[in-house]
């Protein structure tokens, strides 16, 4: 019992030491970067200090103007990832399970999606404008294939043994769905759900830059405008915090949802 | 009991050499279901141009225990899979019990060389996969069965190999069938949990009556197992010899490995 809470606490103590080891460098970078500013060795134009995009944080959360367009563009991210990824869904599950589907629409989403994305912004901005459905549908398109090109491979590639075994065992079709082929297909939609929120944000850092009139890449755009450069590195940086609070929601739901997979085994299932 | 004495009454009327059961079977603890005799008359089954079976005629009695010995690709699979339903035979008459066989069969139970549970299901939802009324004590009493009870809320990962055969027997247990078909299922374990399985298999069997088909590629687990050695070679039945009945069977038994050797040049 005692020799088990001290290895624990040798655990959080590794663990510790793992962190601040990772840690050291962009630390170091930090303090580098905020005495080169200091000193005139950079520019406060080219690069500003770290202390004053920490200054520039606090005045735009405090005049709200921060939140507002985290929050808009949080928001264009979550629809655009919600529209297309049930459509690459819908999609990816329909060719899997029947061949009929598969023969229509595959050979012509695998051609669709060898079309960079972003190559039809200048038709998206005719279509519809800087409306919020341009930024929208970008993500949309862009969050679709990965999630499609995965739900279909996951169901595809799930234990045919097993779907034999539940037909064996009198399971219905729609009970085989629900109980065998999508739980095994799971892994790879959640590997494809990765992949589309990364795009998701790649997508509407571009779109928002090139058209917008609020959200974080308006937000950096603007602040070119007038030199802020302090505020466009505030704006790289909260991109960066929001795609890292993505990815921390996806590893949760692995979690959750992969609790009986080994690789993401919770302590729970340790004996 | 009544199982045992139906099979001592048979063994007589079947005129084989019968010898007293050595081991005292427990009580079964359930209603033994009773098992359902398998009759093949002219079956034979082709893909494509490949035939795979040629006009089987076989005839297994209700409880009987048969092992399928032969070597790969000689048909065991297809045969097997013929009784379960999951094909149907290109030519001939394949009766179970009272019924010609079309179409999957509920009292027809299947345990493959990989014991095929859904990793994202915990041991008793997975013993209790076919759901129906209580199904959930009836999962229990399976596993309880097999000596899993303990087992019931793990994830199959962390179990062993022949842990997690023995679930996959809980799971085939369940619905009490009149066949179970064992398809090289003891195939990649080591050989002390194969033995540990063989007598688990031997005592669910006499416990409860059913006709089991084991298809194996050791000639000395069949003998051990089964009352029964057919040899299927090239997609037609090479020897159909009966095992003297005295249970437990010694290794070093004269006629017994005689009988190995015999089994052995017709594979
Ligand atoms: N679904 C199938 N389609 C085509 N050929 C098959 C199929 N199933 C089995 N076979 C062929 O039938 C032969 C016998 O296979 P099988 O019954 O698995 O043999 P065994 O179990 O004795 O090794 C093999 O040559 C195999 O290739
Ligand atoms: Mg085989």
């Amino acid at each position: 019992m005692s020799s088990g809470r001290r290895s624990r606490g040798g655990r959080v103590l590794r663990r510790l030491g793992g962190a601040a080891a990772a840690w050291t460098l962009p630390v170091v970078l930090l303090i580098l970067w905020e005495a080169a500013a200091r000193t005139g060795l950079i520019e406060a134009r080219t690069l500003p200090a770290p202390s004053s995009v920490a200054v520039a944080l606090l005045a735009s959360i405090e005049d709200g103007s921060l939140p507002a367009h985290a929050l808009i563009s949080t928001q264009r991210a979550l629809k655009g990832l919600f529209i297309g990824g049930g459509i690459g869904l819908v999609l990816g599950v329909l060719t899997g399970a029947f061949p009929i589907a598969e023969r229509f629409l595959d050979s012509s989403v695998q051609m669709l999606r060898n079309v960079p994305h972003l190559a039809i912004i200048p038709m998206v901005i005719l279509w519809f404008g800087i409306d919020e459905e341009a930024k929208i549908f970008l993500v949309a398109i862009g969050v679709m294939f990965p999630i499609y090109l995965n739900t279909f491979h996951g169901i595809r590639t799930v234990d045919r043994g097993l779907v034999e075994m539940g037909r064996v065992y009198g399971l219905s079709p729609v009970e085989l769905y629900l109980r065998i082929i999508l739980p095994g297909a799971l892994p790879s939609i959640l590997v494809g759900l990765r992949y589309a929120l990364g795009i998701m944000w790649l997508t509407l850092i571009v779109a928002e830059t090139i058209s917008a009139s609020s959200g974080i890449g308006y937000m950096t755009m603007n602040a070119r405008e007038f030199l802020q450069t302090d505020v466009v590195i505030l704006g790289v940086v909260v991109y960066a915090l929001l795609g890292k609070l993505a990815d921390i929601a996806t590893r949760l739901v692995e979690q959750w949802a992969l609790a009986w997979h080994p690789a993401y085994a919770v302590k729970e299932n340790v004996r | 009991m009544t199982t045992i004495l139906n099979r001592l009454e048979r063994s007589v009327i079947d005129d084989i050499p019968s010898r007293p059961v050595t081991r005292p079977v427990p009580a079964p603890a359930t209603i033994p279901a009773r098992g359902l005799d398998i009759s093949l008359s002219g079956v034979a089954k082709s893909f494509g141009e490949h035939k795979v079976l040629a006009d089987l005629d076989l005839h297994i009695p209700a409880g009987q225990f048969v092992a399928v010995v032969g070597r790969s690709g000689g048909g065991k699979t297809t045969l097997m899979r013929l009784i379960a339903g999951l094909e149907s035979p290109s030519t001939g008459r394949l009766r179970l019990g009272e019924r010609d066989v079309a179409g999957l069969q509920p009292d027809v139970r299947l345990m493959f060389q990989d014991a095929r549970l859904l990793p994202w299901k915990r041991v008793i939802d997975n013993v209790g996969i076919a759901r129906g009324l209580g199904w959930r004590d009836k999962a229990e009493a399976a596993l309880a069965d097999v000596g899993l009870a303990a087992r019931a809320r793990d994830w199959p990962a962390v179990l062993s190999g022949g842990q997690r055969q023995r679930v996959a027997l809980a799971r085939a247990l369940v619905s009490h069938p009149g066949v179970l078909l064992l398809d090289e299922p003891f195939g990649a374990l080591d050989a002390l949990t194969r033995a540990e399985m063989h007598a688990l298999m031997l005592r669910i069997w006499q416990a409860r009556g059913f006709t089991a088909v084991l298809i194996t590629h050791d000639v000395g687990e069949a003998i051990a197992l089964a009352d029964r050695v057919l040899v299927l070679r090239e997609g037609a039945l090479a020897l159909d010899v009966e095992v003297p009945r005295q249970r437990p069977r010694g290794h070093g038994d004269a006629q017994l490995a005689q009988l190995e050797a015999r089994i052995l040049a017709a594979v």
